[in-house]
């Protein structure tokens, strides 16, 4: 049986045909193929969430899903996030408030907190500061001490919530 | 760490997977891959092919039928999560859902996989022993339901056999005399527990029947304690967190007096939560 598999996959809107190793993760895929590398590596085994990606519309852990299983699949990284835009307000915020020093959990941390904010969106909800906590608690900062990023976020939350009524 | 290579298959059909167990005994089935996948990155498990079992229809439901909540294999946490039926009729499962990784992790996961893996810090198969709910699996052989009594064998170890595949679980449905309680302890929020605990019980007047407490954490399986339920049973807090014979051995969150320890203190927080729920 082989080794290699044949995959077509979006990966942030372009359409990619690459045939991979079995065995290679998805996060290895976008950094080392397509060198796409906003995504991080940090722990490898799913704990620290500088990986967090987008397949499908959800998050997950691109070191805890290979390269192969995204066939057919839509593939959104921290570099898609950013160029569209719907990031900027997040991003502004986080730079604001010092959201971040080193940088290496940001991406995921941008990216898991878009989840919860589109979650509270959906609902005409603002997430309380234990839900954010809570929610990001999937994703290592050894910087900021969180408080920031918290504030980052909450501040997003309110800013997007106001502007849409 | 990256994984050792190994040769990657998507079965179309239980049929085709089963029979790819067959022919390759080394090989693992990939579900969600949320404990999988971190082993074989770490290099603890090195299987010669993966059979993605993802792409199988029909084994994502969720349903209440005939006085049971039966949930596919491919549920994934995010859908029993988010799931009317599960809410209402396995509150349970509702109940241990936030505790389970985290939301990256649970848009993965799969209950069926937590089950099959059967980590012994884990939510689920406690939930599973707490409500004597039952496994289906399907192998060469046909389909067969394993009791939950018969279905934890030992540390990682199930009733499955090596090409048997399970296929969903299956919960009596709560109803207005079930009384369920859940907690655990871990340093951080979605992490492994150091020591948790699942509890169901039937409403008996002012009093409980039927205790079961499922302990996880402390041992290979999950542990049933069953001199505490009894006490419970009988109203007996105090007399319960005596009667707790549990041994569980240090490991690197805490050692074996700790836990057991944290395992009163649970039992503590689990009883107050049976005993307070009105119907």
């Amino acid at each position: 049986m082989s080794m290699d598999v044949d995959i077509t996959i979006t990966v942030n809107g372009e359409r990619i045909t690459e045939r991979v190793e079995a065995r290679k993760t998805l996060v290895d895929f976008v950094r080392d193929d397509l060198g796409l590398t906003g995504s991080h590596v940090g722990c490898e085994h799913g704990v620290c969430g500088a990986c967090t990606m987008r397949v499908d519309g959800v998050i997950v852990r691109g070191c805890l899903m290979l390269a192969a299983q995204c066939d057919g699949a839509k593939v959104e990284t921290i570099e898609g996030l950013s160029d569209s835009g719907e990031l900027a307000d997040l991003q502004a915020a986080f730079e604001q408030r010092n959201a971040l020093q080193c940088g290496y959990c940001t991406p995921g941390m941008l990216t898991a907190a878009q989840e919860l904010l589109n979650q509270a969106k959906a609902k005409q909800s603002v997430p309380s500061r234990d839900e954010i906590r809570e929610h990001i608690s999937g994703n290592y900062c050894r910087c900021t001490g969180y408080h920031a990023i918290v504030d980052a976020v909450e501040s997003v939350a309110k800013a997007r919530a106001g502007a849409k009524s | 760490m990256k994984p050792a290579p190994f040769a990657y298959k998507k079965a179309r059909s239980l049929d085709e997977a089963i029979a790819l167990l067959g022919e390759n005994p080394e090989a693992r089935l990939l579900a969600g891959g949320q404990s999988l996948m971190a082993t074989l990155n770490m290099r603890l498990s090195a299987p010669s092919l993966l059979i993605d079992i993802n792409g199988i229809g029909g084994l994502g439901g969720i349903a209440h039928k005939s006085g049971a909540v039966e949930i596919g294999a491919l549920a994934r946490h995010t859908d029993a999560e988010r799931s009317a039926t599960i809410a209402q009729h396995a509150p349970l499962i509702a109940r241990a859902m936030p505790f389970i990784g985290h939301p990256a992790i649970r848009n993965r996961g799969t209950l069926g996989g937590s089950i099959a893996f059967a980590d012994p810090a884990a939510e689920l198969p406690a939930c599973l022993l707490a409500l004597d709910g039952e496994v289906d699996a399907q192998g060469p052989k046909g389909k067969r339901t394993i009791k939950t009594g018969d279905y934890f064998k030992g540390l990682y170890e199930t009733a499955l056999g090596p090409q048997e595949i399970l296929t969903a679980i299956r919960l009596p449905a709560a109803d207005s005399n079930t009384r369920i309680g859940f907690a655990e302890l871990a340093r951080r929020h979605g992490d492994y527990a150091i020591v948790g605990l699942a509890a169901s019980a039937r409403a008996d007047g002012k009093g409980l029947k039927n205790v079961r407490l499922a302990y996880f954490g402390v041992g290979n399986t999950p542990l049933r304690a069953t001199g505490a339920e009894a006490a419970l049973a009988r109203g007996d807090v105090d007399g319960a967190v005596a009667a707790l014979d549990l041994e569980p051995h240090d490991d690197i969150q805490a050692t074996g007096a700790v836990k057991k320890h944290l395992a009163g203190v649970l039992l503590r927080r689990v009883a107050a939560q049976l005993m307070e729920q009105r119907p």
